[in-house]
């Protein structure tokens, strides 16, 4: 099915299951500990083996000689796969750093051996007899040092952009901010590690592993082993928490498979924890200079973004810079977008790459420049909004956008105008307490999806797509969608997922996953009223399908009477939306108080007003964007990986050293989605919401951090060391 | 994890005997840390002797007014035990402070006083390090220090104790009774218990081999407001940055302890007996020798801070 035009008038209108708060129908499955996460698929092949990756001790350099003759003889080994006895791997469109890269060490943690054996217990053992030397060289490991000089990204397009006049303009500016902002490497820390079985049978492969993103797995599967991708299976129905990190295959898969070639047997591999942080992508530091020049009214003239970070090839960092040129006007205008090399674990994509980053920066500028105004941060950003066309590419129009209305109906609900614009002024016993704003922008893209359904001679619809639920709720809005278009209560649709003999989707990831995924549904689920249709001979385009039946004309028809019938749908979408910025926006509101003894900051409140077009399942919705409020809260409360710039790693490997928020730590989220529709992104007028949630709130906690207490930080995260010399007077 | 074997000890004296004679042998109690510490390889005992049958498991009256806890004794238990919610609230706070309510369940109270470092380091097989191998070197001198000591440290290990209870044990008092293996006995205050290790950064405890912790007592209660503030970088689930375990009379007089901050929990009896002049003589005293790095100098200040906020609420 082609989407060439904005949708029109359409069933999903008058829809009764689209729409409506849903409770998970794999949430059965997995509050009984029967949903199969990847280690866990015991069944799937006889005979497992265990793998355990050995990771380079070093970050830099060559591997002179391995040891593995204790390791070979130790009990219970089958097989060990070493980078000396090895070729490298080959490289994929996916990934930078080599997944297994011979004698050449690339990043600290690099796996540099895989050992199988009988048991977990006895390949973790053998591991640990493996004496390895190594040679090591010096490496770049420190961004502040690195930036200097640093190329573009890439020329154009999201790296660099000019409008208007901006130096002119900012130095003519009545009231300016020029600040710089740093935000920390991250980890996306998901519960559930990499973890693969692996199994060959003759020249197929089959990975039963834990990824978003199963087409480009099978994809880079085929090129890093240098095997034809219709022998490469990648089956991942449940997922653990990726959050950016299971986009690719990673060094689980491809040791597995190995393992599993020398030992010629399956081979099951769940990464240990405290390799996770540095043998996997992180979230890439940022530097980040602002600088917004206004006129006295608040009136924004002059508006410059540039970014700095690093990664291993120079290529791909965090753009920061992505939403400065959606959400605010202004006629002069700078993006630049710069990257480093350095020799740290491979920077990849995390939960809304770019802009997660971007505004603890952009929406802390603007706080400042509020004060700057003597102006109410809310107003600032409403006298701004953009509205027709893209502030920095005034080409381009905007498809459906209400922020003004979430940021009015935010402070409304919030009781912002409780708020002391003076900060450090609010008491409240030994507390200071501050409220703080933010805008949200991320991007709703739509990519191509298809999908199979089948029906059965009893009626009943299967959907099969190679979509992936990485906790978000796409098995049950893709059963929302197919009950909806084919007229069938949800019980009587199944959704099987993440298998790669199902037809490719969207897969999960950039929060494209909820739109483009349905929209194939859809497409498919069109082509089988249709085959309905001709086989009880009726027009399905005219039809009404309810309650099993179509009917049309003051006829009827029972649709499973049409028999056993199975039809592939894809959704495509046409050039028409390149003229389009689809995005989604968000008001965000946070509530703080800082102990004016000790500086501990908790969080009290925080609020989202939402706009994303219509929400397909509100009940996981909010799920989403309440999980992306925690971890905007915990990249501004606590969230950094420590970089030893002398050994070159992250040094806080593991749960306990690198802290995400607690339960304790969110007492109060609440979530508001405006009613509103955009028919430039599909059918469904839907967008999606995984990462708007994590756009903003991050900003917001921060900005009620200064309110409360009067200092601003601007190197992150936000804790209590960077301030406690400048907090007011306890008592 | 290397292979080890085990056994479970069935007396305290044989328990004793089995770690003193056989070479690599430890104690396993909860194992809520030397299991963990096992699987990195940081520990690799050849034999482990398991205490948990031994009759350690009562919290009783003692005739001069305390209590006795035995080695056994749960976090859990302890911290909810009814004399020590009402008489040694300060030990309850601290407890509740630490770990989580699952680990809590596990952790002993002998256990728990033997809990090793958290440093990053520490925990990095790759990285140099003087507590796991002697003469190695330090690599968190120079690195990631943020969470490490600022007294009482060493050119050898800048590493903290890191646990909670002990902290709270130190303004209290606590006695440590242990069994050796020739079957005397030895009361260790717990003043004494954590070395100041100085170039034998390997050696955290006053423990000879073999020797088994077998019950803490504490004295008659003394009163006061009990406090135990652990400031973290979250709510729950996190070492200490500073903690401050205080009890304070009405007249301004107590005890106080520092926790987070050196190889024992950090208590200076000269410091104290400045507590009715405040939080800043304290620590001025307290911390007269520090020598932190510049990723942790900020705990100084921090702990005077604390200070002044318990004494303040100890006022009010």
């Amino acid at each position: 099915m082609e989407f060439n035009a904005p949708a029109g008038q359409n069933l999903f209108d008058r829809a009764k299951i689209v729409g409506k708060s849903t409770p998970r129908i794999d949430g059965p499955l997995k509050v009984t500990g029967t949903a199969p996460y990847a280690a866990e698929r015991h069944g799937v092949a006889a005979n497992q083996a265990y793998g355990w990756i050995v990771g380079s001790a070093i970050a830099k350099g060559r591997i002179r000689s391995m040891d593995l003759d204790a390791a070979r003889r130790a009990p219970g080994v089958i097989a060990i796969v070493a980078a000396t006895e090895h070729e490298p791997v080959g490289t994929s469109d996916y990934n930078y750093a080599p997944l297994f890269g011979g004698n050449e060490v690339s990043h600290y943690h690099q796996a540099i051996a895989v050992v199988v054996a009988e048991t977990f217990e006895q390949a973790r053992s053998a591991a640990g007899l493996i004496g390895t030397e190594y040679d090591r060289v010096d490496g770049s490991f420190d961004l502040a040092s690195s930036k200097d000089g640093a190329p573009l990204a890439s020329e154009g397009g999201s790296d660099f952009a000019k409008l208007g006049k901006f130096e002119e303009a900012f130095a003519a500016a009545p009231v300016k901010v020029d600040e710089t902002y740093t935000t920390p490497d991250e980890s996306h820390a998901m519960m559930e590690p990499f973890a693969t079985i692996a199994a060959w049978d003759g020249p197929d492969l089959t990975l039963w592993t834990s990824n978003q993103m199963i087409h480009w797995g099978k994809q880079a599967m085929a090129s890093i082993l240098g095997m034809p991708e219709e022998n490469v299976r990648v089956d991942s129905p449940f997922i653990g928490g990726g959050f950016g990190g299971k986009l690719f295959v990673r060094a689980d898969a491809v040791m597995a498979a190995l393992g599993a070639k020398a030992a010629n047997r399956p081979v099951k591999i769940a990464m240990q924890r405290p390799l996770m942080f540095n043998n996997g992508t992180h979230r890439h530091a940022t530097i980040q200079r602002l600088r917004i020049g206004a006129e006295r009214d608040g009136r924004i003239t002059a508006i410059a973004h540039q970014n700095w970070s690093g990664n291993i090839t120079q290529k791909e960092g965090e753009n920061g810079t992505l939403q400065t040129p959606k959400l605010y006007a202004g006629a002069n205008r700078l993006i630049e977008n710069r990257i480093a090399q350095l020799d740290l674990p491979e920077g990849n994509a995390m939960r809304a790459p770019g802009e997660a980053a971007g505004h603890l920066a952009l929406e802390v500028a603007m706080d400042e420049l509020a004060e700057k105004l003597a102006m109410d941060p809310v107003e600032l950003r409403i006298l701004n909004d953009a509205s027709g066309t893209v502030p920095g590419d005034p080409d381009t129009k905007i498809s459906d956008r209400h922020l003004v209305r979430c940021l009015r109906e935010g402070a409304e609900r919030f009781g912002w105008s409780k708020r002391n614009a003076v900060p450090g002024q609010q008491r409240d016993g030994r507390w200071l307490t501050g409220m703080g704003v933010a805008a949200g922008y991320r991007a709703g893209p739509t990519t191509k999806s298809a999908a199979r359904v089948r029906m059965s001679a009893d009626g009943h619809v299967t959907v099969e797509t190679d979509m992936t639920d990485i906790g978000t709720g796409s098995y049950t809005i893709i059963a929302q969608t197919a009950a909806e278009t084919m007229g069938l209560p949800l019980e009587s649709v199944t959704v099987k997922l993440g298998d790669s003999s199902f037809p490719v989707s969207s897969g999960s990831g950039g929060q494209w996953g909820a739109a483009s995924s349905t929209a194939g549904v859809y497409a498919a689920c069109v082509n089988l009223r249709r085959m309905i249709g001709e086989k009880l001979n009726f027009d399905a385009d005219a039809a009404n399908f309810a309650d099993g039946r179509a009917t049309l004309d003051n006829q009827s028809w029972r649709i499973a009477d049409a028999g056993e019938l199975t039809a592939d749908g894809e959704m495509n979408y046409g050039d028409f939306k390149d003229g389009y910025d689809v995005g989604t926006y968000a008001g965000h509101f946070a509530e703080v108080r800082v102990d004016a003894y000790t500086g501990e900051t908790h969080v009290t409140r925080m609020l989202a007003v939402c706009d994303a077009g219509r929400i397909l399942n509100p009940l996981s919705a909010r799920s989403q964007v309440i999980g992306g409020m925690v971890m905007a809260a915990g990249a501004t409360l606590m969230e950094d990986l420590h970089v030893d710039k002398r050994f070159g790693f992250f040094v806080n490997h593991d749960l306990a050293g690198y802290e995400v928020p607690v339960h304790a730590d969110i007492p109060h989220q609440e979530c508001i989605f405006l009613d509103t529709l955009d028919p430039v992104i599909s059918p469904m007028k839907a967008k999606g919401v995984g990462e708007l949630g994590i756009c903003g709130p991050g900003a917001a906690v921060a900005n009620a951090i200064y309110n409360a207490i009067g200092v601003r930080v601007r190197e992150y995260p936000v804790t209590l060391d960077k301030y406690l010399d400048r907090l007011p007077p306890a008592a | 994890m290397r292979s080890f074997t085990y056994e479970r000890a069935r007396t305290p004296a044989e328990a004793a005997s089995a770690v003193a004679t056989m070479r690599g042998a430890k104690f396993l109690a909860g194992g809520t840390n030397l299991l963990d510490l096992m699987k990195l390889e940081i520990e690799a005992p050849s034999h482990l002797v398991d205490v948990q049958d031994l009759d350690f498991g009562e919290i009783a009256d003692t005739d001069d007014g305390g209590i006795r806890i035995g080695a056994m004794v749960s976090n859990t238990m302890l911290s909810a035990h009814p004399r020590v919610r009402r008489d040694y609230a300060v030990l309850t706070r601290a407890i509740q402070a630490g770990a989580s309510g699952q680990l809590r369940n596990k952790a002993t109270t002998a256990g728990n006083l033997l809990q090793r470092t958290r440093c990053s380091y520490f925990y990095d097989t790759n990285m140099p390090c003087n507590k796991r191998r002697p003469g190695d070197g330090c690599s968190a001198i120079g690195g990631s220090s943020r969470q490490l000591g600022v007294i009482g440290i060493s050119d050898s290990c800048i590493a903290t104790y890191p646990g909670d209870m002990a902290v709270a044990m130190r303004v209290l008092d606590a006695v440590v009774e242990t069994v050796t293996p020739d079957g005397s006995t030895r009361s260790i205050p717990i003043a004494d218990f954590h070395r100041l290790w100085g170039d034998t950064p390997q050696e955290e405890t006053v423990l000879e081999r073999g020797e088994l912790i077998t019950a803490v007592t504490l004295p008659r209660p003394r009163g006061g407001k009990h406090f135990y503030h652990k400031v973290r970088d979250r709510r729950s689930y996190a070492f200490a940055l500073v903690s401050v375990a205080a009890v304070i009379q009405d007249d301004q007089t107590g005890q106080v302890a520092f926790g987070g901050v050196a190889p024992k929990p950090w208590r200076v009896p000269e410091a104290e007996e400045l507590l009715p002049q405040g939080a800043a003589a304290v620590v001025s005293r307290a911390f007269a020798e520090a020598r932190p790095t510049d990723q942790n100098k900020f705990k100084i200040p921090l702990a005077e801070r604390t200070l002044a906020g318990i004494i303040a609420d100890a006022r009010s």
